[in-house]
C-alpha cells in the first residue's frame, strides 16, 4: 500500500499523494490538483471482426499460411535467380538483372513471412489487453541496507579507507599503468619523420618540368609554354612524380592548376612579378580550407571554385579568396621556361600548401 | 533411458509434446531458463506505431551485421597498388588500391555481391535515420524523464557510434568520394590547436593519404565500433526491461501499470514479423535502387573531384556547417595558426550534441520533479519542450541544407552566394521562428483540448431557441475521451525566495528564470471544481 501510495498514479497522471505515510519523491514545481479528473479505467474491450465472424477468422488464417508459402516460394526463387542469372560476362545489364531477381526473391521471402506473422499476431492471436504492474525502479530499503552493508564489510575487511598509503599507491599504479600502452601508439606514424617538415615541402624544385596530370598514378607529357593558350587550364603534376616512393602522398601536395590569362589582367605584386610567365600562372590545386582539389575553373570570371565547400579564388588577383570559408589564397608556384620552351618550376612553393595547421608559420 | 529426475511422461501425451517437454527439461536442467521464461514470457508491452522506430533501428542494425559479415568475406582492406583485371571493362588495367579492386570484385565478380553492398549501404542509412527519428519521438513525448535519463544518454552514444560506423564504412572502398571525405577529415583534424598536425600524422600513419588508413578504419568499422554498438544496444534494451516501456496517456493507463500485449505470443509474432518486414523493405530498395556506384567515380586520386560532392546524409550537417562559415575566419596569434573556420563549426556541432545529450538533466533541474514518469507527454502538453525541440530540429535542418548549397544553387538557378547568405541568416532566424510557431501551436491545441473537455465537440447542429437566439449544440465527450485530454502534468513557474541567509544564490536565480521561461505560458488542465 505504501509503495503504491508513493506514486499515486492510479488517481491520475498527476501528483504524489501527500500524507500517506511513505516518503513521496519531490514533485518540484508540479501543480497538484486535489480535485483532478479521475482515471475512468480501461474502456470496454472491443472485439475484432475475426472474433465475431468465424468466416473472417478462417480467411485470416488462410491469408497467413498463404503468405508463409509465398515466402518459401520467394526463397526458392532467389536461389533459382542466383543460378540462372549469371554475371560473369561483366556486362552491367547482366549484373543489374542478377541483383534485381535475387533481390526480388529475397524481398518476397522476407516481406511475406513478416507480413504473415504480423497479421497472425494482429488478427488471430488473442487480443485482450494485458496489464502488468509497474514497480518503482529503486531497490527496496532492505535491499539497499544490505548493499550498504556489503560495502561496509568490504571496506572493513580490506581496510580500504583505513590503509590510506596502500589505497593511494594503488590509485597511482592504476593511473600509471596505461601510459606504456598510450606510448606504444606513437608507432602509428613513422618514427623518423616530422609532420611539420613534411607538410612544408613538395616535389617541386628548381627546373622540374610541369607535366600533365593524366589521372591516378599517371604522368603525362611535359607542357610547353606555347601549348598553353589564353583561357586554357591544365591539371599539372611534377614531371618526376612517378619516381616518388609514396606517389599519392606526393601528388596530394604537388597538384597544380595552370592557366593563361591576358598578362594585363594579372594583378601581381612587384616581388611576385617574376613568378608568372607571359600571363601563365600556376597555383596549388589543394584548397586552403580543408584540402579538397579546387578543380572548377570559370574561364570568363577567372574564378576557381572548390566543389566541396564552395570557396572561390580569383586567379587574376593572386588567387585571393573572394567567397567561402577559406581564408588564405592558393599558394603560387613560381614558374618560368627552360631552354627547350617547357614550363619549369623556379622553386618549391614559398609556403605550405593545403589546409592550415597549427605550426604552419614555424 | 538413463535415470534422471525427469518425471515420466504421462500416458496421454502425444509424441511431439513428449519431445517438447523432454527438450525443455533438458535445457532447463542445465540453464535454469524456466526462470527467464516465467519472468519475461508474458511481459506486457504497450502498442503504438511510434514505438516501432527504435525497433527499426535495432533491426536495420541486425541487417547491417548480416550483410556486413558477407562483405568481409570478400573485401580486402589493403592500400597496396594493383591493376584491376576484373570483368568491368572501363576499369580494366586501371591502377588502384586492393581495397577498391576488391570492392569492384564484390560488385561485378561475386554473385549477389552488389545486392549485399546495396543492402549494407541502405540499411546503414536507415539505421542512422531511424535512430534520429526514435530520438525525436523520445524527446517530444518526454520519455527521457526519470528514471530514463541514463538510457537517453546511452541512446545518444549509439547515435554518435552509428555516425562513426557510417563514416568509417563510407571511407573503406578507397574511391574518389571516400578519399575526398577523408581529405576533409584530415583538414579538420589539422585545424585542432596544438595537437592537430600530429593527430593527423598518427591517424594516417604519415602524410595524407598514406597506405594505412583503410586498414585502420576497417578495424574500427568491423571490430571496435560494432562491439561498442552491441554493448550499448544490450545496455539500452536491459534498461527498457528494467524500467518497463512507457505508454501514452489513456483511460486505464497509470504510472503503476503497463497496458498492452504479452511477449508470448503476440509480440513474438508482431516484433519478429516486423524484423522481416524491415529486412524486406531494405531488400526491396536494394534490388531496384543502386547506391554508391564507385566504378563511376574511379579509384582515389588527390587531384580530381566532381561538382555536387555530397556526403552520406547523416554527415551532411557537419559538412553544411563548414560551408556556412564566412570568409576569412582564421587568425595567426603568437606565431601559430588558429583555424576558426574549422574550430567554430566543431564547437557549434559539439555544443549542439552536448545540449542534446544533457537535455534530460536540464529539464529535471528546471522542474525539480523527482517522481518517476512512465506516462508519456503528448507534445502539445509540454509546449516549451516541444518548441525547443522544433528549434533544435530546424537548426540541424539548416546546417544540413548547407551541405546541399551547391545543388540548390544549380537546380533552382540561384546564385551560390545568395544561397549561402540566406542559410547563414536562417541558421539564426529559423530556429527562433520555429520555436515561436511550435509554442503557439501547442498552446492553441491545449486550449482546444480544454474547451473540448469542458464543453464537448462542436456538433455542427444549430438550434434556434424560443427567444430567437441561435446556439450550436455541443456534444459532450465520454469519460474515456476526456481523460486523454485532461490527464497531463501541470507545472507552474518557480517562486523565487531568499534562503536562510536572506540571499538568493545565482543558481537559484537561474533556475527560477528557466522555470519562468518553461512554464510562464501554460494552460491548466481542467479539474472537477473548475468544470
Amino acid at each position: 500500500m505504501a509503495e503504491a501510495a508513493k506514486y499515486n498514479g492510479s488517481e491520475g497522471a498527476v501528483v504524489p499523494a501527500e500524507g500517506h505515510g511513505a516518503v513521496a519523491p519531490a514533485a518540484g514545481t508540479a501543480v497538484i490538483a486535489t480535485d483532478a479528473v479521475q482515471n475512468p479505467g480501461l474502456p470496454p474491450h472491443r472485439k475484432r471482426v475475426t472474433d465475431l465472424d468465424p468466416k473472417v477468422e478462417k480467411r485470416a488464417e488462410r491469408t497467413v499460411y498463404t503468405l508463409f508459402y509465398v515466402s518459401i516460394a520467394g526463397s526458392l526463387g532467389a536461389v533459382l535467380a542466383y543460378m540462372f542469372f549469371p554475371i560473369e560476362s561483366g556486362d552491367l545489364w547482366d549484373i543489374r538483372l542478377h541483383t534485381m531477381f535475387v533481390g526480388v526473391g529475397m524481398t518476397l521471402s522476407l516481406l511475406a513471412v513478416g507480413i504473415g506473422a504480423v497479421h497472425w499476431g494482429k488478427a488471430i492471436m488473442a487480443d485482450h489487453e494485458s496489464i502488468d504492474e509497474r514497480h518503482p525502479v529503486p531497490s527496496d530499503s532492505a535491499t539497499r541496507a544490505e548493499a550498504v552493508e556489503v560495502f561496509t564489510l568490504a571496506n572493513e575487511e580490506s581496510g580500504f579507507s583505513r590503509r590510506s598509503l596502500v589505497r593511494n599507491s594503488l590509485i597511482g599504479a592504476l593511473i600509471a599503468f596505461p601510459l606504456p600502452g598510450i606510448t606504444l601508439l606513437r608507432g602509428l606514424a613513422p618514427q623518423d619523420q616530422d609532420p611539420v617538415t613534411l607538410l612544408k615541402h613538395t616535389m617541386w624544385e628548381e627546373g622540374i618540368r610541369l607535366a600533365r596530370d593524366t589521372g591516378g598514378y599517371g604522368v603525362g607529357g611535359a607542357i610547353r609554354a606555347a601549348d598553353v593558350t589564353i583561357g586554357s587550364v591544365f591539371h599539372v603534376v611534377p614531371e618526376n612524380l612517378s619516381q616518388a616512393t609514396n606517389l599519392l602522398d606526393e601528388k596530394a601536395k604537388a597538384v597544380v592548376l595552370l592557366m593563361r590569362l591576358e598578362p594585363e589582367k594579372l594583378k601581381e605584386r612587384d616581388e611576385r612579378k617574376g613568378w608568372s610567365y607571359d600571363g601563365i600562372v600556376a597555383y596549388s590545386k589543394v584548397c586552403t580550407h580543408v584540402g579538397c582539389p579546387v578543380a572548377l575553373y570559370e574561364q570568363h570570371t577567372h574564378h576557381l571554385l572548390c566543389p566541396c565547400h564552395q570557396s572561390q579564388f580569383d586567379v587574376t588577383d593572386e588567387a585571393k579568396v573572394i567567397f567561402g570559408p577559406a581564408k588564405r589564397p592558393l599558394p603560387q608556384l613560381p614558374i618560368t621556361v627552360d631552354d627547350e620552351g617547357y614550363l619549369v618550376a623556379q622553386s618549391d612553393f614559398q609556403e605550405p600548401v593545403g589546409p592550415s595547421f597549427w605550426e604552419r608559420l614555424k | 533411458m538413463s535415470t534422471t529426475v525427469t518425471p515420466p511422461p504421462t500416458q496421454n501425451q502425444s509424441g511431439s509434446s513428449r519431445f517438447t517437454s523432454a527438450a525443455a527439461n533438458y535445457i532447463d536442467e542445465r540453464t535454469k531458463i524456466g526462470v527467464a521464461v516465467k519472468e519475461f514470457g508474458r511481459k506486457v508491452f504497450p502498442d503504438h506505431w511510434s514505438f516501432l522506430l527504435g525497433e527499426v533501428a535495432l533491426y536495420s542494425f541486425v541487417v547491417i551485421l548480416l550483410s556486413g559479415t558477407f562483405l568481409t568475406l570478400f573485401f580486402q582492406a589493403s592500400m597496396a597498388e594493383v591493376f584491376y583485371t576484373g570483368p568491368y571493362v572501363p576499369m580494366k588495367g586501371v591502377e588502384m588500391s586492393v581495397a577498391m579492386a576488391s570492392t569492384l570484385d564484390i560488385s561485378f565478380s561475386v554473385r549477389g555481391g552488389l545486392l549485399m553492398r546495396h543492402v549494407h549501404h541502405w540499411a546503414a542509412l536507415l539505421f542512422v535515420a531511424s535512430i534520429g527519428l526514435h530520438m525525436l519521438r523520445i524527446f517530444f513525448t518526454g520519455a527521457f524523464r526519470k528514471p530514463r535519463e541514463l538510457n537517453w544518454v546511452i541512446g545518444f552514444v549509439l547515435f554518435v557510434l552509428a555516425m562513426a560506423e557510417g563514416f568509417t564504412g563510407y571511407s573503406l572502398p578507397d574511391d574518389v568520394l571516400s578519399g575526398n571525405g577523408l581529405r576533409i577529415i584530415d583538414g579538420i583534424i589539422k585545424a585542432v590547436p596544438v595537437v592537430g598536425t600530429w593527430m593527423s600524422f598518427l591517424f594516417f600513419g604519415g602524410e595524407f593519404p598514406g597506405t594505412d588508413i583503410v586498414g585502420r578504419l576497417y578495424m574500427l568499422h568491423i571490430m571496435l565500433l560494432p562491439a561498442m554498438v552491441i554493448l550499448f544496444v544490450a545496455l539500452h534494451l536491459a534498461f527498457v526491461v528494467i524500467h518497463k516501456h512507457t505508454q501514452y496517456p489513456g483511460p486505464g493507463k497509470t504510472q503503476q501499470n503497463v497496458v498492452g500485449f504479452p511477449v508470448l505470443p503476440v509480440y513474438a509474432a508482431k516484433a519478429g514479423g516486423f524484423f522481416f518486414i524491415v529486412f524486406g523493405v531494405i531488400m526491396l530498395i536494394a534490388s531496384f535502387v543502386g547506391i554508391n556506384p564507385i566504378w563511376n567515380y574511379g579509384p582515389y586520386d588527390p587531384s580530381p573531384v566532381s561538382a555536387g560532392t555530397q556526403p552520406d546524409w547523416y554527415i551532411g550537417f557537419a559538412d553544411g556547417m563548414l560551408r556556412l562559415i564566412p570568409p576569412g575566419w582564421e587568425t595567426e596569434w603568437f606565431g601559430y595558426t588558429w583555424s576558426w573556420n574549422m574550430l567554430v563549426p566543431i564547437i557549434v556541432m559539439v555544443g549542439f550534441l552536448i545540449v542534446v545529450a544533457i537535455y534530460p538533466f536540464i529539464e529535471a533541474w528546471v522542474t525539480g520533479d523527482k517522481r518517476e514518469h512512465h506516462i508519456l507527454d503528448r507534445p502539445r502538453n509540454a509546449p516549451t519542450r516541444t518548441a525547443i525541440g522544433a528549434a533544435g530540429v530546424t537548426f540541424y535542418a539548416v546546417m544540413w541544407a548547407g551541405a546541399s548549397s551547391d545543388i540548390m544553387a544549380t537546380h533552382f538557378q540561384l546564385a551560390m552566394e545568395g544561397v549561402i547568405h540566406t542559410l547563414q541568416a536562417l541558421l539564426f532566424l529559423a530556429p527562433i521562428i520555429a520555436y515561436q510557431i511550435a509554442k503557439r501551436t501547442c498552446l492553441a491545441l491545449q486550449k482546444k483540448d480544454r474547451s473540448i473537455a469542458l464543453h464537448g465537440y462542436e456538433s455542427g447542429r444549430i438550434v434556434r431557441m424560443p427567444g430567437g437566439e441561435f446556439i450550436e449544440v455541443h456534444k459532450p465527450v465520454t469519460d474515456y475521451e476526456r481523460w486523454e485530454l485532461v490527464s497531463y502534468h501541470d507545472y507552474e513557474p518557480m517562486m523565487l525566495r531568499p534562503n536562510d541567509d536572506g540571499r538568493i544564490p545565482f543558481g537559484k536565480r537561474l533556475r527560477a528564470g528557466m522555470s519562468r521561461w518553461f512554464f510562464e505560458n501554460r494552460i491548466v488542465p481542467p479539474t472537477h471544481r473548475r468544470n
